[in-house]
């Protein structure tokens, strides 16, 4: 019995872990972004394409062809976006959720069979078509780590995952020594304060932003990828459904700081995993939709808790936030 | 005599770094020319702007400007507001491009493109409003972007350097403590430190005393001082005459963009810095102040007790009355509770405790709205931040307060027509220099939205003008020109039967106007004064320490 309790948390540790490292991935990259002061609501578009990107390259090559497409194709996209919010000085919310529906839009017509397996064809004409039409890809394996995988408990939950759940604890990582150790990340976060400050001490905002946030953009797409190639094993159109936005509202969850992404990341993840088990559990037929609706409900409560003058003072959004940097003369 | 002169001039060329001013007290005049030119041949200039020529549409506000900075000196550049000080210096800051002229750094020709250059060049500047991100620490502040910080921040080696800086400037900042919890004296020092890790030679202070109390500015002067000391060329621009006699070595007067005037300071005096600053005999006549009997409170203030922005008791205890007829100055050093009263009185703060009684009526609890109703003005500090919507026209900031109110509206809409014909009537009254009542106000010079400010608040309200008004620091900021208008308009207002509550710093000006004076100290009221009997040194005294 109490074998059997202890493998049902160690199950459920490693769903959480699997499913957050969407989560995990798409908000480090965000975090970045936001921290120079662009917001981008096409998070959840660039991890379609990401997902998209993954699958035909996957097809026509392998893995690692797939995950480097991916990176790519959310940076461009975030290029776009940086481009529109940067340079043109657009509103961002409404560039962000233009790109968000046009990457949904472009997403689901590569992604049809037919167009899908001649845009495959054409990149590498020795894939038979019969594989090309399948909604399937090879997965990632598991690669359990030696050793650490052995550890009670939390040795199966963290280290017996596929090599993108492993780099996005780096990664989240890397990002916080990035943010608040290096002297890149001090700029990064001044940018996202007081971009006039910033630029009279000789930054360049403009370069800032724009790599903040196409690196964003390339962890999203990465986080899109991950969720085809590794977490649910066959594609359906709208692969990511919401969880970009889900990501978005995880960043203010965390507070704008990448190690409270991790835990709030395997949080998500764990309610999303969770959601799975609910028919398994015997609870009533509405409970998945609730338990769906609680990210959002803790981020209106968290939304709350930030806005207190004290809080406030200590934690809040990056003062630039969303609002576009012109240099006065 | 000449001996005495001979080993003074020894002593000074061994130190010219040292204070100057002491040496200037005993050359005679002629002598000290001759040394200045001895000196200058022998130091190496440090800035040398040539034939400055700067254009905006419609102004030249630098005409053929020269200015030299030489190391080891504070220089003062006084002029009013608008003579072009400022952007003299923004060119020497690299933020702004000069149309026609040169600059020299010590000797070598430049073209300044950006402050990043000017900072390269080792030019720093204080800007009046601090460029300092308040969520950050004090040491991610100073350090941004500086080449002396290696990938890989060492925070404890940063902490101890800006340790001992902040120490040898006698000052009491912690470089881990976040900006927004410094005091507007420390914020600016943490300007002063961003510029010395960056290696500034020459640097330049926009009206730095402007948010500062008398004690931090005094402070500040000594840094100044001691930074000129260190071989340093010090820049402060002000259009205060005594900062400039008190701090500078020299000082250079503009007026309309033009330099009219370059002076060792020891060798000018108060007089002709103001005739030269705003070319005529500053020539003021107030209305009479005898003329108006107290008679009805036209306020009372009952042991009022009122919280600050971080809940600290900011009024304390606080009961006085204002009459009909009255102006009550109140004086303090600022930070002592005036602007936390003020701010209740106008009804825009909680009260903790206590009672305000307008015309005998309790108005503890009615809202903004209901004061201004009740003919109650209130000029606030900083009105061009917070007495106008900035990006909004000169006539709608002019009927901000009266469009709820026939005749500028009925119910459903308001009258653009009587809205205007009020607008074009104050602009005219107040002297107003707009380009027309359609611009929005951010393009005004601070005394023009002040002027504005004033304008709409002695209107009254549509039944009645006001009855009570409410003035915090209505001249601060204003080229005397136009702070003799405000207050030639406060007295008329008082003549008419307003009562005035004035909260100034500038002691003179409360003696000149007020019936009476309370003095603040730490949120009490310590002592009042009928204005005849007021004598400078016992309110200085009291304002100081709270106590005779």
């Amino acid at each position: 019995m109490v074998v059997a309790e202890a493998s049902t948390i160690e199950a459920a540790i490693t769903g959480a872990v699997a499913a957050g490292t969407i989560y995990l991935l798409a908000a480090t990259g965000e975090v970045l972004t936001e921290r120079s002061g662009i917001l981008n609501l096409g998070l959840e578009g660039i991890m379609m394409m990401g997902a998209s990107a993954s699958f035909i390259f996957t097809l026509c090559f392998n893995h690692l062809a797939g995950i480097v497409a991916s990176m790519i194709i959310g940076a461009l996209m975030a290029l776009l976006l940086a481009f529109f919010s940067v340079t043109l000085r657009l509103n961002q919310v409404v560039t962000g959720l233009a790109l968000t529906m046009f990457g949904t839009g472009l997403s689901g017509f590569i992604c049809a069979p037919e167009v899908r397996s001649s845009i495959v064809r054409t990149i590498n004409p020795a894939v038979p078509e019969e594989v090309a039409l399948l909604n399937q890809a090879p997965r990632l394996l598991e690669v359990p780590i030696p050793i650490l995988k052995d550890l009670p408990i939390v040795g199966r939950a963290f280290f017996t995952h596929n090599l993108i759940v492993y780099a996005s604890i780096i990664f989240a990582v890397s990002m916080w020594v990035l943010l608040f150790k290096t002297k890149w990340g001090l700029s990064i976060r001044s940018v996202g304060e007081n971009p006039a400050m910033a630029d009279a001490l000789g930054v360049n905002v403009y370069r800032i932003r724009y790599l903040s946030t196409m690196i964003g953009g390339a962890l999203g797409g990465l986080a899109g990828a991950y969720i085809f190639l590794g977490y649910q094993p066959f594609w359906v159109e709208q692969i990511t459904r919401g969880r970009g936005f889900i990501a978005l509202a995880l960043v203010i969850l965390a507070a704008w700081s990448p190690l409270r992404a991790i835990l709030v990341a395997y949080l998500f993840g764990g309610v999303e995993a969770f959601q799975y088990r609910v028919p398994l559990l015997g609870l009533g037929a509405q409970t998945p939709q609730f338990v769906l609706m609680l990210p959002y409900a803790v981020t209106i409560l968290t939304l709350i808790f930030l806005s207190f003058s004290k809080v406030k003072r200590r934690i809040s959004a990056p003062a630039a936030l969303g609002t576009p940097y012109t240099r006065e003369e | 005599m000449s001996k005495n002169l001979f080993i003074l001039k020894l002593h000074h060329h061994v130190k010219f770094h040292g204070p100057k001013p002491k040496i200037n007290v005993i050359l005679k005049y002629g002598e000290r020319q001759v040394q200045d030119v001895e000196d200058n041949k022998k130091k190496e200039t440090l800035v040398e702007m040539i034939g400055i020529v700067k254009r905006f549409p419609g102004v030249i506000a630098n005409d053929n400007v020269d200015f030299t900075l030489m190391p080891g000196e504070v220089h003062a550049l006084l002029g009013e507001n608008g003579a072009g000080k400022t952007t003299l210096m923004n060119i020497l800051y690299g933020l702004y491009r000069p149309d026609a002229g040169m600059i020299k750094i010590e000797g070598k020709t430049v073209s300044i493109s950006s402050p990043s250059r000017a900072i390269k060049l080792g030019i720093g500047m204080v800007h009046q409003n601090f460029r300092l991100i308040p969520t950050h620490t004090v040491a991610e502040n100073v350090i941004l972007n500086s080449p002396n910080t290696g990938f890989f921040i060492n925070w404890q080696k940063i902490y101890d350097e800006l340790k001992k800086q902040i120490s040898k400037y006698g000052w009491r900042i912690n470089p881990e403590a976040r900006v927004w919890q410094l005091s507007a004296g420390e914020k600016q020092q943490v300007e002063i430190l961003k510029l010395l890790y960056r290696g500034s030679r020459i640097l330049i202070f926009d009206e730095p005393t402007s948010v500062l109390t008398p004690q931090e500015s005094r402070m500040l002067f000594t840094t100044m001082r001691k930074m000129a000391e260190e071989g340093k060329g010090v820049v402060l621009i002000t259009h205060k005459l005594e900062e400039a006699l008190s701090v500078s070595d020299r000082v250079t007067v503009m007026r309309k963009g033009k330099v009219v005037l370059v002076k060792s300071t020891s060798m000018t005096t108060r007089e002709e810095l103001a005739l030269a600053m705003i070319g005529r005999q500053e020539i003021t006549q107030l209305p009479s102040q005898g003329s108006s009997k107290p008679s009805v409170p036209i306020l009372s203030i009952r042991n009022l007790v009122v919280e600050g922005d971080k809940e600290e008791i900011a009024v304390n205890d606080a009961s006085f009355d204002i009459y009909k007829g009255e102006i009550l100055g109140i004086a303090g050093v600022s930070g002592n509770g005036q602007v936390e009263l003020a701010e209740a009185i106008a009804r825009i703060r909680k009260i903790k405790s206590g009672k305000i009684l307008l015309e005998g009526r309790d108005v503890s609890s009615y809202s903004p709205r209901q004061m201004y109703e009740n003919g109650v003005a209130y000029i606030p500090a900083e009105g061009a931040r917070t007495g106008v919507v900035s990006d909004l026209t000169v006539m709608e900031n002019m009927i901000l307060k009266c469009y709820r109110y026939p005749p500028y509206s009925d119910k459903l809409l308001i009258k653009w027509r009587e809205a205007a014909k009020l607008a074009n009537m104050l602009v005219e009254k107040y002297q107003i220099v707009a380009p027309s009542i359609n611009a929005k106000v951010k393009t005004l010079s601070g005394g023009n939205v002040q002027r504005l400010v004033l304008a709409r608040e002695l209107l009254g309200n549509p039944l009645t003008s006001p009855r009570l008004i409410i003035a915090v620091y209505p001249t601060s900021g204003l080229d005397i020109g136009a702070a003799e208008y405000v207050r030639t308009n406060l007295i008329e207002m008082r003549n008419e039967g307003a009562g005035i509550l004035l909260i100034s710093e500038d002691l003179d000006e409360l003696l000149r106007m007020s019936n009476r004076i309370a003095v603040m100290y730490g949120g009490r009221i310590v002592g009042v004064f009928e204005g005849s009997q007021a004598s400078k040194e016992v309110i200085g005294m009291l304002m100081a320490r709270g106590a005779g």
